[in-house]
Order: C-alpha cells, then sequence, then structure tokens
C-alpha cells in the first residue's frame, strides 16, 4: 500500500485520484500504523512551509517521514511536499525536515525574461529538462512539459542530486533524486499522460538509483 | 519558459453542455465528462467549466459532474458560475477541481476573495470579470465598466480599479471576459486585455471573441494575455486544438506541443 501523508496542506485528492486510476492501492493517511506499514510514501502538499512544518510535527508526521526515508522506502515529494524535505525555507523562516540538504528560495522580483516581467507564482506548463537519467523518469520525452503552481524554488547544497531544470527567469532545479528518495517542484498528478508516467514509474520504483 | 496555455470552456446546464461538439460528421456529445475526456486528449492545458443551472437545488448535479471529471483527466480544471460562499468553494475544490471562480459574488462581496485565498490559497481562486466599453468618465476612468447578469446591468465599477483591488484582496488569477468580444468570434478585446495584464501582476486568461487561431496569436502576444479561453472554434470543430497550437508554434508562441 502507498501511503500519501495527509497534513492538512491542500488537496490530496487528486494526488489520490491519479494513483488509483494507476491501478494501484494507495491511502491518504496521517496514521503512524499506516505509513509504518507502507511499501512507499507520497508526501503532497499545497499551502505555506511554516504552518505544514506546524502541523507535521503536531501530528508527530515529521518523525515517521524520516523514518521511512531511513528505511529505504521510496519516497516522492511534490510541490511544497519537495520544499520541506530540504533543510530550510525562506517560506515563513521555517526550519524544515532535512532529508536532503539544501534550501528553498523565493523567486527574485522584478523576475525578467526577454525584457518582460515575469509573473508570481509561476503557474503553468514548463518544461523539464532531465539532465541524468533516473528510473523515475523512464519514458519521460524531451520537450515534455509539467504543470507547476509555486513562488518558491529548492536549491539542493549538492548538484549531484539535480535530476531536471526548468526557466523560469532563472533555472531552477525542478526535481532532485536523493538515495531512496525523489523529489518534483511540478505536479505529476496535473500534468498529463507524462505526469502519470512519472507517477506509474515511481509507484513501481525499488528505490535505488539504477 | 511558461507556455501559453488553450483552455475550452464548456458551458454546463443542469448536468448537460449547452454546446456540444459538433463534429462534420453531426455527432453531438453533450456529457461534460466526455467532452472534458475529448479537450484532455486533443490537448487542452487546461479546462475551465461555467455552470449556467438557473435553480440553486440543481448544483448538486454540477459537483457529481466536477467529481466524475476529476476520475477522468489529469490536467487541472476550474469550475465557475453560482460560487456564493466559501463552502460553494470548498465543495467544488473537494470535489476535484484545481480552481473555482467567483464573479457576481465577488462583485457584491469582495470578501469572498479574501476569504477564499485564506482558505484555499490564491492558486485557487480565479476572479471571472465580464467587463463592457464605455465612454471614459470620472467614475469609469478607463472605458471599460464591470457587467453582469451577461451585460444587462451596468455596476458602476471600472474593470481596472477592481481587476488591481482583486489582485489585492487574493485572488490568484483572472479570467476576463469582453462582453462586447464575446460570441463574434471576430476577435479577442485587445485593448482591454492588454490593459489588465499590464496592470496586475497574476495571470490572466483572455475570454471572448475566439474565431480562429490569429486571435489567440495577437491576445497572447500584442496582448500579452497568458492563457486564451476558446468555445465555438472547437465545440464545432473547425479547429482542432493541435492546428491552433501548431500554428502558435510556428510564429514563436511558446505552447505544450507534447502530451
Amino acid at each position: 500500500m502507498i501511503a500519501i501523508i495527509d497534513y492538512k496542506a491542500g488537496n490530496l485528492t487528486s494526488v489520490e485520484r491519479a494513483v488509483r486510476k494507476l491501478g494501484y492501492p494507495c491511502k491518504v493517511t496521517n496514521e503512524a500504523g499506516d505509513i509504518k506499514n507502507a511499501e512507499r510514501i507520497i508526501f503532497p502538499g499545497v499551502g505555506a512551509a511554516g504552518q505544514a512544518m506546524a502541523d507535521l510535527k503536531a501530528l508527530g508526521l515529521d518523525d515517521l517521514i524520516r523514518e521511512a526515508f531511513l528505511e529505504r522506502k521510496p519516497v516522492l515529494g511534490i510541490c511544497l511536499g519537495t520544499q520541506i524535505i530540504f533543510d530550510y525555507s525562506e517560506e515563513n523562516d521555517t526550519t524544515c525536515l532535512g532529508l536532503i540538504p539544501g534550501q528553498v528560495k523565493l523567486f527574485p522580483q522584478p523576475l525578467m525574461e526577454r525584457d518582460t516581467r515575469l509573473k508570481i507564482p509561476h503557474m503553468g506548463w514548463n518544461g523539464v529538462k532531465i539532465v541524468r537519467e533516473h528510473p523515475v523518469f523512464s519514458g519521460v520525452e524531451a520537450g515534455s512539459e509539467f504543470y507547476f503552481v509555486h513562488s518558491y524554488y529548492p536549491v539542493p547544497a549538492d548538484d549531484a542530486c539535480i535530476v531536471g531544470v526548468t526557466g523560469y527567469g532563472l533555472e531552477f532545479v525542478s526535481a532532485v533524486a536523493y538515495k531512496n528518495l525523489v523529489a518534483l517542484q511540478c505536479h505529476p498528478e496535473k500534468s498529463g499522460r507524462v505526469g502519470l508516467r512519472v507517477l506509474d514509474n515511481f509507484c513501481r520504483w525499488d528505490g535505488y538509483a539504477q | 519558459m511558461l507556455s501559453k496555455r488553450i483552455i475550452p470552456c464548456l458551458d454546463v446546464r443542469a448536468g448537460r453542455t449547452t454546446k456540444g461538439i459538433k463534429f462534420k460528421d453531426n455527432i453531438d456529445i453533450g456529457d461534460p465528462v466526455e467532452m472534458a475526456r475529448y479537450y484532455y486528449e486533443e490537448g487542452a492545458d487546461e479546462i475551465v467549466f461555467y455552470d449556467i443551472t438557473a435553480s440553486s437545488d440543481k448544483r448538486d448535479i454540477m459537483i457529481d459532474v466536477v467529481r466524475r471529471v476529476a476520475e477522468e483527466i489529469f490536467i487541472p480544471f476550474s469550475v465557475g458560475g453560482g460560487i456564493r460562499t466559501v463552502e460553494d468553494m470548498r465543495a467544488v475544490l473537494l470535489a476535484g477541481a484545481e480552481k473555482v471562480s467567483v464573479n457576481t459574488a465577488a462583485i457584491q462581496n469582495p470578501r469572498i476573495i479574501s476569504e477564499g485565498a485564506k482558505a484555499f490559497g490564491s492558486q485557487c481562486i480565479v476572479l471571472g470579470m465580464d467587463v463592457k466599453r464605455v465612454e471614459k468618465s470620472p467614475k469609469i476612468p478607463s472605458g471599460y465598466e464591470m457587467v453582469i447578469q451577461g451585460g444587462r446591468t451596468y455596476m458602476g465599477i471600472d474593470a481596472l480599479w477592481w481587476a488591481r483591488e482583486a489582485e489585492n484582496l487574493g485572488a490568484g488569477e483572472i479570467c476576463l471576459n469582453s462582453i462586447d468580444a464575446d460570441g463574434t468570434q471576430e476577435g479577442y478585446e485587445l485593448i482591454l486585455t492588454r490593459l489588465i495584464s499590464g496592470a496586475v501582476n497574476i495571470p490572466v486568461i483572455a475570454s471572448g471573441g475566439a474565431g480562429k487561431p490569429e486571435h489567440l496569436y495577437d491576445v497572447l502576444t500584442t496582448a500579452r494575455a497568458d492563457a486564451a479561453l476558446i468555445a465555438s472554434m472547437v465545440h464545432y470543430g473547425y479547429y482542432h486544438i493541435k492546428d491552433i497550437k501548431t500554428y502558435l508554434h510556428e510564429r514563436d508562441v511558446k505552447v505544450r506541443l507534447t502530451w
């Protein structure tokens, strides 16, 4: 069973529906028993980092996610879930889970591209350029686009964990992989067929990079 | 770089679309779930549903439509029409919509924007604007006035002022419909679109007037819209989304080409 972590952060039903559509049993949960028994974890989220970390701690989910990661269960971060697995987020000046070394920063303002001032949040479809092969991105065609909604972006401490990058005024890291963890700034559950492909790959991934 | 979004709009009354897809062989699909799936597979970047059901006791039908659409399509979609309270918003979002749009209710009670943004995040809250061109006056300095009831009632509110105000209240996006251009298929209202898009720092979806791919080109380039709403030009089978995207791509407008 796949545990989709429920920490009150936004609408989790779309992730659940997508995983079900792919045919995998899953449960939106914050129960310790479910998370301990799960074979893999999806950590989604829409909202703000400060509130999300406070809710995670209040529910005791921070330790459970850390344990699952250390037990080498495959873990997938999505959007805010991705940001929270780094050490620190500028959003609400928040100390995060620290599963991957690095920080999360606010897009600088004004953000410019070809003399045009870009709007924030970065919302809509944008390319993810794959810079390193990874099983979770297997079969993703070059030029594929994913759906994004965010104002902050991850900056990993170690470039070795970068899998994909995206351009929006600057080039930011939109996909990382570190040990048994993959984290995406985009929303694969809202990214059409290519997004479902990435989710499907994750649901079958053994947690090892090769 | 973000792609410009192409968004089919489906009007739904009591669970059926009012304009079904009429192909050249005259097959009419009136089921909004089937139509959503069709456009999802055709390469739509997002879908807008507008519930024009008049009676409030039939609103549960729309929630059921939203739920069934969410099981079939895995791109963002928004639902507008008849959303009056934060609880209405919650019902639509929990049923699986990515965004909700408010129009008349926001003019009558602007706090619904801030309350919705606080409860669900700005990215969920779309302000729908129905706008008509009028004489410039001290009250309407931009020459564009907010209207409701399909343009029959003028609200005495300047459209430019209202767009900025809604952004300040926490709207995450604006769907800007020109009543003058709506239904003409002669092109979007470019001056209005450029005026609003240049005045706010949230995305603007242009609506009303699309009839040919060049109309989308104009509104997405010179008028600086972030997305374009289309209806008849695809519902009646004159164009496929792929054709529109190819046209735009050939003219250096960035669009999503693989799906």
